[in-house]
């Protein structure tokens, strides 16, 4: 079991920032986060975007302010629980809580804090009616184990990266490979690209461009796909199969902790923002993107401050008889918890003074 | 302050005749969205950088006038679900005068 006095589900910029906060209250973080790596949405959708609202950076690259932001939380040693996302909140009879992932790993802290942004990132699902019912008979969205596949046939469908480099990968493991794609062009690297046409000549891929799985047949298990090629909608195809792997991408949902007993209004999780982000659940906050509130704006600044307030009432719910001023770290300075300490130089202060 | 009238249709086929500014850098993703003619969280999940294919509509009207797709719109329709030959990304469309009585039906939402 990981103990921390705040767990943050959620690795996005405001729950990174929390880190710091927290930190300044001197309070240990664990985050947990369904991607493989921090930075959420700025890491994984627009690393290279840049964005042009952060006090103090007229310009800054998304995956850099990720950067700087581990960076400035590196003195408080933060946790990390990533590529699982948290699935049960459980809270026990002190008022605490255990948050258990995907993977079952359990976190046990007197606050938690969510901080998912638009929620978790799921893989996106081809409207085929069916599928659900074959999901994990046939039907995977990630590819955890490739030996899974080996001598089997596979089915993959989508045109960008994950698509090519699965179809290269699967074809010296499985029997036999397709990969359909709605178009003639590939987005993916012209390497990929290039491989595939190389693979698909010498018949290691069948290549299937044009053309959609509009549906899945089998008795319990996949046995076969319907392909349906464009500007035909009569002319289907079904192609026999033990695997269809869908590769589109991912998208964002609220996931799980919409099973928290949390107030949910338009898809965020409603807060206290006349006082301090907590939720209907005293201990449990919500703060950035996730949350909201009347006059709720979803800007990164606006979680820093959300990040900033929620503290400061953690502190308080933790240590009920404790008094806490706050306090500028241009006076203060910053205690990291590895023993670091960042302090202005003392004529800086002086002059001040 | 210049509006034009645009009409948009939206997920459960109900026609909205709105008002959208021309002099705001506005969207149509942002349109749809200041009217809340789709619930939140539904419609511009990446904010207009298409990234997300949530704002996916079918254009009904003025196909001439409006912008090529650029490489990123492009990319972005070829992972989306329920893709038509007149589809285009809400977030790719700037409202501007030339595009006064506009129709367009929003896509459907895909899980």
């Amino acid at each position: 079991m990981i103990k921390t006095d705040i767990i943050i589900i959620g690795a996005g910029p405001t729950g990174l920032f929390a880190v710091f906060e927290a930190g300044l209250l001197k309070l240990k973080c664990h985050l947990i986060d369904a991607l493989p790596q921090p930075g959420g949405q700025c890491s994984e959708i627009y690393p290279k975007k840049p964005i042009y609202d952060i006090p103090g950076f007229p310009e800054v690259l998304a995956g850099d302010l990720v950067k700087n932001l581990m960076e400035q939380i590196k003195p408080f040693d933060p946790g990390f629980t990533l590529g699982e996302r948290a699935e049960t909140l459980e809270k026990l009879n002190d008022g605490s809580f255990i948050v258990t992932t995907s993977r079952g790993t359990k976190h046990h802290a007197p606050i938690v804090v969510i901080a998912g942004g638009l929620g978790s990132f799921e893989p996106r699902k081809p409207p085929i009616p069916v599928i659900g019912e074959y999901e994990d008979k046939g039907v995977e969205y990630i590819i955890r184990d490739p030996e899974v596949y080996r001598d089997k046939r596979v089915v993959i469908a989508g045109g960008g990266d994950s698509a090519l480099d699965w179809s290269i990968f699967l074809a010296d493991v499985a029997s036999e490979v397709s990969l359909v794609h709605r178009r003639k062009d590939f987005r993916g690297a012209l390497d990929s690209v290039e491989k595939v046409e190389e693979l698909s000549k010498i018949g290691k891929i069948n290549l299937i461009t044009e053309a959609e799985v509009v549906d899945l047949k089998g008795e319990g298990n996949l046995d076969s796909v319907v392909i349906r090629h464009k500007g035909q909608a009569s002319d289907e195809e079904v192609k026999v199969t033990d695997h269809f792997i869908p590769l589109f991408g991912l998208s964002p949902k609220l996931g799980p902790i919409g099973d928290w007993g949390l107030e949910i209004e338009k898809n965020a999780i409603k807060v206290d923002n006349t006082y301090d982000y907590q939720t209907n659940i005293p201990g449990v906050y919500a703060i950035g993107d996730v949350n909201t509130y009347p006059g709720k704006l979803k800007l990164i600044l606006c979680g820093f401050h959300e990040a900033a307030i929620m503290c400061q009432s953690a502190y308080q719910r933790i240590f009920p008889d404790k008094k806490y001023v706050m306090k500028y770290t241009t006076v203060s300075g910053v205690d990291g918890f590895d023993g670091s300490r960042k302090e202005a130089k003392r004529e800086v202060v002086k002059s001040i003074n | 302050m210049s509006d034009i009238k645009i009409t948009i249709i939206d997920r459960e086929g109900e026609a909205h005749v709105v008002d959208a500014p021309t002099d705001m850098n506005m969207n149509l993703m942002e349109v749809v969205r200041s009217h809340e003619l789709a619930p939140e969280g539904t419609i511009g999940i990446c904010g207009g950088m298409a990234m997300c294919a949530s704002c996916q509509c079918y254009v009904l009207s003025h196909h001439h006038l409006l912008s090529e797709k650029s490489f990123e719109e492009e990319d972005m329709l070829d992972q989306a679900f329920y893709v038509e030959d007149n589809s285009r990304l809400g977030c790719q469309i700037f409202m501007t005068k030339e595009l006064e009585g506009l129709a367009v039906k929003l896509a459907p939402e895909s899980t």
